[in-house]
């Protein structure tokens, strides 16, 4: 049995059907449950104060923007590679989730960034990596909307993605290169324990979750692509010729 | 959590509210979307029948 049979859009819509509901309540619960321990039972940082309850929404986002644009890029290359249409699919279905992580990390860093590090903003190269990186999320969905050949819309798309990889790597992986105002990675395993663990297991539960709910959209949106997919398809053919 | 005398209450309530807004968008956008798509794909697929 091969992996590459899900690449079948009729596969993908009977293996993904079951799924969706059960992923849609999971994440409900799983955030109902970290966001609520995160705001009323965490203990204030005695440097930070209440701002540290921040960090169980900017974490995850982060994490989620950066990933998703792998996850892109990855799907994008076996596009390109294998011309499997669900690859595409799956990462235009990415696109508008991951700008909207990517807004939320940057919204609520800039919130927190305020209070503590007396700015909204600095130029530094992270913070500057997540901003390109938004416009990259945003430069994507503008091509597949711009282009009404799907298959043209598909690879130009694809290829753009690749080349905004840099900056998703950059937003990884600058505060190991550049001295940045933003702070190291907060949980590293290299590095073991770097968080008290009043803030760290609401952390991980709030992570989870943050992943639930981004399995639960993107896979909704890419049964919505294929089904307009499959919309146009019939549309064409009922065309005369 | 008490928000009473906390200096930066503001600033988590703006971040909550911000991150509800922009996720609670995403999930609206994206259920109308699917519904939308269903129903067109559904109204094709009866015309189609013979």
């Amino acid at each position: 049995m091969s992996l590459w049979r899900y690449a079948n859009p009729a596969e993908f819509m009977r293996v993904t059907r079951p799924v969706v509901v059960p992923l849609w309540i999971g994440a409900g619960v799983l955030l109902a449950a970290g966001l609520g321990w995160a705001l009323f039972f965490t203990p204030p940082d005695y440097q930070q104060g209440s701002t540290v309850r921040i960090i169980f929404l900017h974490v995850p986002a982060a994490m989620l923007a950066i990933n998703t644009y792998f996850i892109m890029a990855v799907a994008s290359g076996i596009g390109l590679i294998r011309r499997h249409h669900v690859s595409f699919l799956i990462a235009k279905a990415a696109a508008p989730i991951g700008a909207a992580f990517t807004l939320v990390a940057l919204i609520t860093g800039a919130v927190w960034g305020q209070p503590m590090w007396g700015t909204w903003w600095v130029w530094d190269a992270r913070l500057t990596a997540v901003l390109i990186m938004f416009f990259f999320y945003l430069g994507y969905m503008a091509l597949w909307a711009a282009i009404d050949e799907p298959e043209k819309a598909a690879d130009l798309s694809a290829v753009l993605c690749l080349v905004g990889v840099v900056f998703a790597g950059l937003s990884r992986w600058a505060v190991l290169f550049f001295a940045t105002l933003h702070q190291g990675s907060s949980l590293s395993i290299e590095a073991g324990q770097r968080i008290d663990d009043a803030f760290r297991t609401p952390l991980y539960l709030c992570i989870v979750a943050f992943y639930v709910l981004f399995l639960a959209l993107l896979l909704m949106r890419a049964r919505t692509e294929i089904r307009l997919r499959r919309a146009r398809a019939l549309r064409f053919a009922a065309v005369p010729a | 959590m008490s928000f009473a005398a906390d200096p930066y209450a503001a600033y988590v309530i703006a971040a909550y509210a911000a991150s509800a807004a922009i996720l609670g968008a995403l999930i609206w956008a994206s259920v109308a979307a699917s519904r939308r798509a269903r129903r067109d794909l559904e109204g094709l697929e009866r015309e189609r029948r013979p």
